[in-house]
């Protein structure tokens, strides 16, 4: 082979590695990509799927399951429903591909009754998610469970409404 | 003529400046008003007449027969008469016309004076409870306070009249703690963990923190506080020198650090752990720090309650499903025996004075949630407040008041009310913060 067919090649290779790397590196800040060709098929690799659990992107995208992170419960009560699986599994699986990922559980309850009782039930609800994520094999040294009780609500209206929106576990994720 | 006895508070004296060293570095917190809602009809009459000022000090603004009127009518038992109407002003037993106060139509009066102690360090107060139909003397004694402590003698003087016309010491010369918390829900949102007087004056922030604050209670000598904090975003228990200012954090374990509460002899601090997985009653050896756990049960365990002989601990458990009172011995042996069966939701009791009596947050259905009196000895239950979100009962020492945290137009304040329903208090802070979490300390020595 002469010198300057290693040269061209060189430069394709290099050219492709470029692509590549643009592509990775681009791809959050490019919302719009640019018209494709065949408008029907757009290339799977670089666009972000909800789907993918796995893919830290998703943690922030509303249309994925892993942007919900607050699970909701019944009064006095701890169990998850199950509306709440699939969201549950979403971060499982993420937990699982990211094993350096770290979340705290935190458990809150209403304002209803005596503040003491309320951590444990806050607490309890917050085991509940724990260990249904562990049920989901996912190691525990990532998962801490801490309550707030009445402490914190998102919502300071005495009514069933408010109410339901304070009696929740909030996935927090402290490293992703 | 009259024996006079005399009770020597030099200790007390000594005490209370120290708090006031350890707190001149946080502002003066807002003070507490204490408003009569309901009182008792055919309460007595009774007249303090303005003690004579015998001092060379200048008369500080404490007055004391004012102080005492004011504590008196705040129990809704008595029926202080105003100064204004007072024709005479005596000072001393020998000056009292006992006929003008028959006619003023009142059963006993107090006279008294103050004069510096011998060694220009305080006052000596001197006062005598007179039964006006009789004309005898009930009560005399004098008393020794520092310089910046005459409320605070005032308030013995209220304590021993209330004791001698209804033979219960009074609860007047005692604190009460409590948690405020300014710009609720805000992100400037400040938890101050306060100790005042317990007729509301004398306001001093202890702690001041950005994290929630709750469960203060009293160690039995009144020197220190536990409390809750989240200060460093998990609870964790820590114990309060009120005259050194130093802090301890006693437990910060894996989990709930929660429920503090002294044992009466003040070595111990009973706590709700969840380091093995729920909420469990541990006991805390405050000097060897060794820690024992004393429920075994997976349910909610929390809310310790020390009996006055410091023999058995109540605590609160939903192990028959919903939150309820239970009663074990405070070596953790045996079974715990369930205590309260009325209402579906028990919790937070708080122990009367003979053991007799348990103020607790009561919940018929899980409506309204509200203050009642559990009667040990009848089993029977006595609902006394009437709020939808009333919480943390905590009873004054001598066993005469409730005091807990109630809701009013969407703000937490406390509320006061007597054992038997018959009396009502509003205390209310007077920048309008939150209050709530109160903890009534014991008597004060």
């Amino acid at each position: 082979m002469n010198t300057a067919l290693r040269f061209i090649a060189l430069v394709m290779l290099a050219a492709i590695l470029a692509a590549c790397a643009r592509e990775t590196v681009e791809e959050p800040e490019a919302p719009e990509p640019p018209p494709p060709e065949t408008p029907v098929e757009e290339p799977e690799t670089e666009r972000l799927d909800p789907r993918d659990f796995t893919d830290p992107r998703n943690l922030d995208n509303a249309d994925s399951l892993l942007s919900e992170r607050v699970i909701y419960f019944e009064f006095d009560r701890s169990n998850v429903r199950s509306q709440y699986r699939p969201i549950i599994e979403a971060h499982a699986e993420y937990l699982r591909a990211n094993p350096s990922a770290r979340v705290m559980l935190e458990g809150h309850a209403d304002e209803r009754g005596s503040r003491e009782y309320n951590l444990g039930l806050g607490e309890r609800r917050g085991n509940s998610v724990d260990e249904l994520l562990r049920a989901n094999n996912v190691p525990s040294r990532q998962l801490e469970v801490v309550s707030y009780g009445e402490e914190r609500p998102v919502c300071r209206e005495s009514n069933e409404d408010c109410w339901q929106r304070n009696r929740r576990v909030e996935i927090v994720y402290t490293a992703r | 003529m009259f024996s006079s006895a005399r009770s020597h508070l030099s200790s007390f004296t000594t005490a209370s400046l120290f708090l006031l060293a350890a707190l001149l570095s946080m502002p003066a917190a807002a003070e507490l008003r204490i408003e009569i809602v309901d009182g008792v009809e055919g309460a007595m009459p009774i007249a303090v007449a303005p003690f004579a000022w015998n001092s060379d000090m200048p008369e500080p603004e404490a007055d004391i027969a004012g102080i005492v009127s004011a504590d008196l009518h705040r129990s809704g038992l008595f029926d202080p008469m105003d100064e204004s109407e007072m024709i005479d002003r005596p000072s001393d037993p020998t000056e009292v016309r006992f006929g003008t106060w028959r006619l003023l139509k009142v059963d006993h009066l107090v006279v008294g004076s103050v004069r510096d102690t011998t060694d220009g360090m305080g006052y000596e107060v001197e006062y005598h409870l007179l039964d006006v139909h009789s004309g005898r003397i009930l009560l005399s004694q004098a008393l020794t306070v520092g310089m910046g402590d005459l409320r605070f003698g005032a308030h013995r003087v209220a304590d021993a009249v209330y004791e001698a016309l209804l033979g219960v010491p009074g609860a007047f010369a005692t604190r009460i703690a409590y948690v405020a918390v300014r710009g609720t829900g805000t992100e400037e949102e400040i938890f101050e963990l306060v100790v005042a007087d317990a007729d509301g004056h004398n306001p001093q922030t202890v702690v001041r923190n950005s994290q929630p604050i709750l469960s203060p209670t009293w160690s039995p000598d009144a020197s220190k506080l536990a409390y809750v904090s989240f200060a460093t975003g998990r609870s964790q228990v820590v114990v309060q020198d009120l005259y050194t200012g130093q802090n301890r954090v006693v437990s910060a374990d894996r989990g709930i650090n929660g429920a503090p509460a002294f044992s009466p002899d003040g070595r111990k601090l009973a706590v709700s752990l969840s380091r093995s997985g729920s909420p469990e009653i541990w006991v805390i050896d405050l000097e060897s720090g060794r820690t024992e756990q004393l429920t075994h049960h997976w349910s909610i365990n929390t809310e310790p309650a020390w009996s006055p002989d410091g023999e058995r601990i109540y605590f609160t458990s939903d192990r028959a499903g919903r939150p309820q009172i239970y009663v074990m011995d405070a070596d953790g042996r045996g079974d715990p025996e369930r205590v309260t069966w009325e209402g579906r939701y028990n919790a937070h009791a708080s122990i009367g004075l003979e053991e007799r009596y348990l103020a607790v947050i009561y919940s018929e259905g899980d409506e309204d949630f509200r203050i009642a009196i559990h009667d040990r000895e009848t089993d029977r239950l006595r609902v006394l407040s009437d709020g939808r979100l009333d919480e943390s009962p905590s009873f004054a020492p001598n066993g005469s008041m409730v005091l807990y945290a109630t809701r009013r137009a969407g703000k937490s304040e406390l509320a006061a009310v007597s054992a038997d329903g018959r009396v009502r208090q509003r205390l209310v802070l007077s920048e309008g913060d939150d209050v709530r979490e109160p903890a009534w300390s014991p008597l004060i020595q």
